[in-house]
């Protein structure tokens, strides 16, 4: 039996304005509770919500990237209920006429191209956060992310499996942070997603979803949704049926469990907040966000394929707009071809920024050493596997490429004089190997190649060493 | 004149219970910096005038109650945007007057601090929802006073005590720091003995406040200076559907008596029509009670204001405290709200009433083509006996019939006192002008003034 599953996302990434989108409390990260609260954010009586207009801006710039719609007049809605973190009793977001509507997002699983469509970005309000440790038996509520503006970000149910999911997300992180929308920090909850999972047999109509709420991290949205998925489908061949639910997922124990049922869930009782006026967003506007864009990475990794760069080196290459600003100044600065930059780029580089955990403007290598140790290899003074080397010293901070290749004697071998010396001797003390690779054993040559390249402390540039060792045995 | 007045509203005023808070430390103090301003030469028309204040209007250490149980202990750490106005003036906060809890209610009985009485008969009710502010005025325990206006709980209780009211037009005053009963509805207005009084104190008011997304920004007229020059050759629109059945005869009669003194100044008065007037008062209580019950959600005992002392847990919580801390008609109108917004009954009665709102605005927008002002009666009866309507809150909603229209669609309109009906009750004349057309409205009523006495009538033992 074929299970197919089908999966769509609502993201919510909080926007990087300064202050909130309906008081002027600022929006920082971490500081002691309620400091950032204001009469507003607390609901104090005869307060009213004054919209930031930088919330929709940025709203505005998302829809464009995406190449969604951005509606002339959008409007917003109360979503009215209880809780003791939302302090006026509502939520203040868009239901009728949000700022975006449609848009596709496209990602690369395998090797393949797939476009995922969403249905709507609309802003809204952050509530607060409940603190149930260290109250002795009650909760603490901290305001401060009550009013933080949000973008809710909801596709289509376009993707067919976890890794899909996850490359939507990753591909929708990179995106907001390339437009300068949102920071992306997803420990401080910046960009969370909830995932609406659901599966069929191959050809029926779509099954019951299930939603898990509030992923905060690929790793979680992958084993959610991987763990939800086997639980749907053993639930159906054991001859059950899925129940229409929201679910949590807990990481320990990597499972999802019910939080509430589609009876428990709550009448909402969206209706325009009379307190806002809707948002006229004319073209004027629109345009000027337009003019104020960055180059987007649809469109740059474009260009880095007409430059003969594989479609999922460029996908790597755009992941994020720092590794791509990059990866172009490296390229204009080395000798060395494009395509070596970006597999340096997307291999050595990523991988030290990744362990490191710092971004690509923040890397301890900058550009200018960077190309010159890619013209050191090009022009044949280094091995791959001494450049590596190179790089790590680089990234500690010793210096410039050609300094440390002097300083640790790695130059490569390349003067024919030196090589023959070294391959006469490993020819002399290797009778055995020679006899083998003439009697038509390839492998021997390997071996043979691996003693010169021994002999000489691994810097012999091993293609000229090849090139010589051939000529001797075929001359001999 | 602040001691004076304090000494008034604990004197021939206490039986009205027109006050929830007195301060008399604070009052005087400010009184005394507004002596030292008048010293210096730098008053203006309201330095050093004592004001009472409607307690829906934020002050700043001062309790802010909305009549209310649950905000019996809101100390509010703010001023509203009207408060800090009369700061500015120099006016004093004589003190926060007594309301229906939440501006719910046209007769004030549903104050968690008792009911008002109306000075001109301790048996009436004076009116509301700004009843405490109409009988202060009324009785001169104030010289003016600040209301706020949703369904005409400026108007009806200035009509019921004999005081002049006006609500502005929507937008004209900040809500900023105003208790919000229905955000769309709620407007705040004065309350005052002329129509001069009530020119000063709009324009004290009246302003843009970039802390109200609804409030407009747009010149304020300098109303005091626009009150002379008559009612000749205005056009005075009388609505044919204002003369009914549900008009008691002992208010049909001074109202036509005023609109013949109108005319006799010069007036031309037109007939002209409200066909969908019928319909406003179901459509406000499906609106009105639809946006409170999202306003009111925030009294939920979290924060600040009134928490149930026992409680087992959350949910426990929010029921005791909402059931304790809200009155009778609170808790209906939060029923009537919820049930209208929820799922399946959203399209039949909210969409639906918004509907008839455009209607109701549309039939005034075509009315002032052919008028400049539309007159009537503020509301159908004189003042009522206190309790005689009290269980029955639909008699008691269609009291509102002449003034809701005026809300719904969003116009200023004033009342001043043109008579008596029975029991020697004041009737109130209710004025209507077109958008921001406040300067015209008073214009009339200052003319209507200037021939008439009404307005200078005080109740017996309040002289």
């Amino acid at each position: 039996m074929t299970w197919e599953v089908v999966i769509g996302l609502e993201t919510h990434a909080q926007l990087t304005t300064d202050s909130k989108i309906f008081s002027g409390a600022a929006t920082r990260f971490g500081s002691s509770p309620n400091t950032q609260a204001s009469a507003v954010d607390l609901a104090m009586p005869g307060t009213l919500p004054v919209l930031n207009k930088g919330a929709v801006e940025r709203a505005i710039r998302f829809g464009l990237a995406v190449g969604g719609t951005i509606a002339p007049c959008s409007t917003f809605e109360r979503k009215n209920y209880f809780y003791p973190d939302l302090p006026k009793g509502y939520q203040i977001s868009q239901y009728v006429r949000p700022v975006v509507s449609g848009g596709t997002v496209a990602i690369v699983v395998d090797g393949k191209e797939k476009s995922v469509s969403l249905t709507r970005a609309h802003l809204e309000e952050d509530a607060g956060k409940s603190l149930h440790e260290d109250f002795h038996g009650m909760s603490g509520i901290d305001l401060n992310r009550a009013g933080t503006p949000l973008l809710e970000i909801v596709s289509e149910p376009d993707m067919r499996s976890a890794a899909e999911a996850v490359a939507y997300a990753k591909a929708l992180h990179s995106l907001v942070r390339w437009i300068g929308i949102c920071d992306g920090n997803m420990q401080e909850g910046s960009f969370r997603c909830d995932a609406n999972v659901s599966v069929r047999r191959a050809g029926e109509p779509l099954g019951t979803r299930c939603e898990i709420k509030n992923l905060n991290s690929f790793r979680f949205l992958e084993k959610a949704i991987e763990y939800e998925v086997r639980r749907q489908v053993d639930l159906i061949e054991d001859g059950g049926k899925v129940v229409q639910e929201t679910r949590l997922f807990d990481p320990d124990r990597g499972e999802t469990r019910p939080m509430r049922s589609k009876e428990d869930a709550h009448d909402y009782r969206y209706f325009p907040d009379p307190d806002l006026l809707p948002v006229e967003i004319t073209s004027q506007w629109i345009d000027r966000v337009r003019s104020e864009m960055p180059e987007l990475p649809a469109a740059l990794r474009g260009r880095f394929e007409a430059k003969g760069i594989s479609a999922y080196d460029a996908h790597l290459l755009t992941e994020s707009r720092e590794k791509a600003h990059f990866f172009a100044r490296t390229a204009e600065a080395t000798s060395a071809p494009m395509i070596t930059v970006a597999h340096w780029v997307n291999g050595e580089v990523t991988a030290n920024a990744n362990t490191q955990g710092v971004a690509f403007d923040k890397l301890p290598v900058n550009v200018t050493s960077f190309a010159r140790l890619l013209d050191r290899i090009h022009d044949g003074t280094i091995s791959a596997k001494a450049a590596k080397e190179v790089l790590h010293a680089m990234a500690a901070g010793e210096g410039e490429p050609d300094a440390i290749i002097d300083k640790r004697g790695l130059r490569q071998i390349s003067d024919a004089g030196a090589i023959e010396s070294a391959v006469d001797a490993v020819i002399a003390a290797n009778a055995r190997l020679v006899d083998d690779y003439r009697a038509g054993k390839d492998k021997a040559f390997n071996a043979l190649v691996g003693q010169v390249m021994k002999a000489t402390q691994g810097k012999a540039n091993p293609a000229r060493a090849g090139e010589i060792l051939r000529g001797k045995l075929k001359r001999g | 004149m602040t001691r004076h007045f304090l000494d008034r509203i604990a004197g021939e005023g206490a039986a009205l219970n027109a006050f929830i808070t007195i301060d008399e430390a604070k009052s005087l103090a400010q009184a005394k910096a507004a002596d030292a301003r008048i010293a210096r030469g730098q008053a203006g028309p309201l330095t050093g005038i004592p004001v009472a204040h409607k307690d829906l209007f934020c002050a700043k250490d001062w309790l802010t109650t909305a009549g209310s149980k649950i905000l019996g202990n809101f100390v509010s750490p703010y001023d509203s945007h009207v408060i800090a106005q009369f700061d500015r003036a120099g006016a004093v906060l004589l003190g926060k007057a007594n309301m229906d809890e939440f501006a719910m209610g046209s007769s004030n009985e549903n104050s968690h601090f008792g009911p008002v009485k109306n000075p001109w008969d301790l048996a009436a009710v004076p009116g509301g929802s700004s009843g405490g502010s109409a009988a202060a005025v009324a009785a001169r325990l104030a010289p003016a006073a600040t209301g706020t206006d949703t369904g005409g709980s400026i108007r009806q209780p200035a009509s019921f005590t004999g005081v002049c009211g006006l609500r502005p037009t929507y937008g004209r005053v900040s809500r900023h720091g105003i208790v919000a009963f229905a955000s769309s509805l709620d407007q705040a207005g004065a309350l005052g003995k002329t129509a001069e009084d009530l020119a000063i104190l709009l324009g004290t008011m009246a302003g843009y406040d970039e802390r109200d997304s609804t409030c407009i920004d747009r010149p304020v007229d300098d109303y005091a200076a626009m009150l002379s020059g008559g009612v000749k050759g205005l056009r005075v629109g009388v609505p044919r559907e204002y003369f009914t059945k549900d008009l008691a005869q002992d208010v049909a009669a001074p109202i036509r008596a005023a609109i013949d003194e109108l005319a006799k100044l010069g007036a031309k008065v037109v007939e002209v029509s409200l066909p969908n007037q019928h319909l406003s008062v179901a459509a406000y209580y499906v609106i009105a009670p639809a946006e409170a019950s999202s306003n009111l959600s925030r009294y939920d005992g979290v924060r600040y204001g009134y928490r149930a002392p026992e409680y087992a847990d959350l949910n426990d919580m929010y029921r005791k405290t909402r059931a304790q801390g809200f009155g009778p008609e609170v808790k209906r109108r939060v029923l009537i709200g919820t049930y209208v917004l929820s799922h399946g009954y959203y399209d039949a009665y909210y969409v639906q009433a918004q509907k008839i709102r455009r209607l109701i605005a549309n039939d005034f927008i075509a009315a002032f083509r052919d008028c400049d002002l539309i007159v009537g009666p503020a509301a159908p009866s004189v003042a009522f006996d206190l309790g005689s309507k009290a269980t029955d809150p639909v008699q008691m909603y269609l009291d509102d019939l002449y003034t809701i229209p005026i809300n719904l669609a969003g116009l200023p309109g004033l009342s001043i006192p043109c008579g008596f009906g029975n029991k020697g009750r004041p009737v109130g004349l209710q004025v209507v002008g077109n958008y921001f057309d406040e300067a015209r409205m008073l214009r009339a009523a200052h003319a209507f003034q200037q021939a008439t006495d009404w307005h200078t009538r005080v109740p017996k033992g309040f002289e």
